[in-house]
């Protein structure tokens, strides 16, 4: 008797999603809501989506979202998981929406220890407006706005959220994960099962950070661009989890 | 017998399946999709052990797996 | 119901709780920070949500959550922290969500003074955000009014599925009267307007059919149409309001040859200053609109301008900003005077009647 070993996961809508060949951004939606569904949570989830690349997934996830102004899902999920505490609670949101503009709604949020749980892709740009620096940007590094390198004297230095945040009490789980191979997903999938699960014990605040990939705005293929996470993002942001409590 | 069925609606291309798979299972023809992206298929599906890793890295989920 | 001598935000506080708001996000600003102490005192034995934003920008972001979880939700701040609040409140109207904001004006632009002011006119009526939408704005002139439009308030916020505004101002909010506060809606019934807004609300699927979106450009509850389409419904909206939600008062304007008029605190001390001049034989009247959006053409239509001498508009901004809506609606028909009083200055009865007597000419 045939089993269907590996399905789709069904909090996905059935059509084709927006982001480029080889992007990791679905590669996200699709572990959170794989994991929503293990969970038996897909009827009780609500995303949080910024302004970015990140707003495309709600139009690949198919469970409740909330559209959040630019920076601002932090402070909008804190507020819905206090009126709806029964509500699962996550945010999705790209370098520039949670580290730049939103930096005071993610790091109060994590003060605060507000039981959500957040999905942070970093990918060192901005994709969504043509590859302009992101706080996350890595040294040397050509965008649209850095056209000449990253240089520490101009522009500083990358940020490191989970370190930056590891610094607060109330933060209960903090990871970076990447997802470059099948060794490495399995990893970012356990990380998103921690989260929901600190989410689902009260623990309070989590967050998982993806290293990800922007091949469009890099210059590179797909596999490409994989390389690029192993041999240049990886030694800046290195993987681990930070906090497990 | 082990296969993968690839959904070509879903599919952009970026063969990180063809990648991964030990087998050489997946690869591309002339065809492309809706979108105009030249979608992966399964070129030499008897190879195919099921191990799911095409799956697995899939950003898309196109693949399902079955055994 | 209940006469209590309270505080102008304490009041406000109150009266927002009676009518079931259940959620507060606020940031501290100067004239209306009792208004967030009090919710913070009062929500946990209520069993409601006060929450503290690091900034206006994220207290207004908050509200956003809030209202797209469907309970009675509320702000409030002053001046340059509602300029914080414009993105949120864009993005409210955007999408569709019933939700009560509280301006306590004080002086501008930027900072201006902590001190009362009119001076966000033209933000409140015309642009609270980018985007061109509009909102519902209430304009207390006594404690009282301030009690019954924020209670009413979450009632429109309901019924239009759009963000409702509260314009009060220093003074109002720092002033003691007494007022007779309105029942508390029920628990019952706020259970049942929650559980019939899980219609829309985005707290998860909970099995229906297809799941529920919040966004700017989404209507809670309907179709996804094009962004187009949808800024001509709530356009529609707003021109139905003209016929709908026009609420003014008129005193003393039957035989007037002099119309003052005023919104807010300048309207009640307008009111004072119609009493004084009738006292000495002048026929003035008053027309103070309540609500300051939709705008209330309609009294000054009805006015008989083959007697009027002038029209005194009064406001606590200069350059005057509610002035301008006045001349649009009388068009040349009469001349129209201004007293104004700004940054933080409140307008005195005295220089609103020697500026009438100007106006109004030998006797």
């Amino acid at each position: 008797m045939e089993e269907k070993i590996y399905a789709r996961p069904k909090g996905l809508q059935p059509n084709i999603n927006g982001y480029c060949p080889g992007c990791l951004h679905p590669a996200v939606g699709k572990l959170v809501m794989s994991v929503l569904e293990e969970f038996d949570l897909l009827e009780r989830s609500v995303m949080v989506d910024g302004i970015g690349c990140a707003a495309s997934n709600r139009n690949y996830i198919d469970i409740d979202s909330i559209n959040s102004p630019h920076g601002r899902p932090c402070a909008v999920a804190s507020a819905v998981k206090r009126c709806s505490p029964e509500s699962i609670v996550v945010t999705y949101q790209g370098d520039g929406d949670l580290a730049s503009i939103g930096l005071a709604e993610t790091m109060m949020a994590a003060n605060r220890g507000d039981n959500i749980s957040v999905f942070f892709i970093n990918n060192a740009n901005y994709g969504m407006t043509g590859g302009q620096m992101a706080p996350t940007t890595l040294m040397g590094m050509k965008t649209s706005t850095t056209p000449y390198g990253r240089n520490a004297k101009e522009h500083g230095y990358p940020m490191h959220m989970c370190e930056v945040l590891n610094t607060l009490t109330a933060p209960s789980y903090l990871a970076r994960v990447t997802l470059i191979d099948v060794p490495h997903i399995r990893k970012a999938k356990e990380a998103v099962r921690q989260a929901i699960q600190h989410q689902l014990d009260g623990k309070g605040f989590t967050m998982v950070e993806f290293v990800s990939n922007c091949p469009t705005n890099w210059g590179l293929t797909p596999k490409e661009s994989l390389n690029f996470i192993k041999d240049k993002m990886l030694p800046e942001f290195p993987l681990g989890e930070f906090r497990n409590r | 017998m082990p296969r993968i069925e690839i959904n070509p609606t879903y599919c952009k291309g970026c063969l990180f399946c063809a990648d991964v798979c030990p087998k050489d299972v997946i690869g591309v023809t002339d065809a492309v999709n809706e979108k105009g992206f030249q979608y992966a298929v399964a070129l030499n599906p008897d190879n195919c052990i099921g191990c799911a890793m095409c799956a697995t890295m899939c950003p898309d989920a196109a693949i399902e797996v079955y055994k | 119901m209940e006469r209590v001598v309270m505080k102008g935000c304490e009041a406000i506080a109150e009266a927002a709780i009676r009518a079931g708001c259940r959620f507060f996000a606020g940031y501290p600003i100067t004239p209306q920070n009792e208004v967030p102490e009090y919710f913070s005192r009062k929500m946990p034995q209520i069993g409601g949500v006060y929450l503290q934003g690091e900034s206006e920008t994220a207290s207004a972001a908050m509200l956003y959550g809030a209202g797209a979880t469907g309970v009675r939700a509320m702000t409030s701040s002053s001046s340059c922290g509602i300029s914080l609040m414009s993105e949120a409140i864009a993005w409210m109207a955007g999408a569709c969500l019933p939700v009560v904001i509280c301006n306590v004006m004080r002086g501008g632009p930027g900072i201006g003074s902590i001190q009362p002011s009119q001076q966000d006119y033209f933000q409140a009526t015309k642009a609270s955000g980018n985007g061109g939408f509009r909102m519902l704005v209430l304009a207390p002139s006594t404690l009282q009014e301030a009690v019954d439009m924020v209670y009413e308030a979450f009632d429109l916020a309901q019924k239009y599925k759009n963000p409702v505004l509260v314009l009060a101002d220093g003074f109002t909010g720092a002033m003691m009267e007494p007022v007779v506060l309105p029942p508390a809606r029920s628990d019952a019934f706020l259970a049942a307007e929650r559980k019939a807004n899980e219609a829309w609300a985005a707290t998860g699927r909970k099995g229906a059919e297809k799941r529920h979106r919040i966004g700017c450009g989404e209507r809670p509850g309907a179709p996804h149409i094009p962004l187009e389409e949808k800024n001509m419904l709530d356009f529609q909206m707003y021109e139905s309001w003209k016929t709908t939600e026009v609420d003014y008062e008129t005193y003393l304007t039957e035989d007037a040859e002099l119309i003052i008029t005023a919104y807010g605190v300048t309207g009640r001390i307008s009111r004072s200053a119609v009493d004084l001049l009738r006292r000495d034989g002048y026929k003035v009247g008053l027309i103070r609109p309540k609500k300051i959006h939709p705008f209330p053409e309609i009294a000054f239509e009805q006015l008989d301008y083959s007697r009027l001498r002038g029209i005194l508009s009064c406001e606590m901004s200069i350059p005057p900003q509610y002035y301008y809506d006045v001349d649009a609606v009388v068009r040349r028909r009469t001349p129209i005077a201004t007293c104004l009083r700004s940054g933080g200055q409140i307008i005195s009865r005295n220089a609103i009647i020697e500026e009438a007597k100007k106006l109004y000419g030998a006797k």
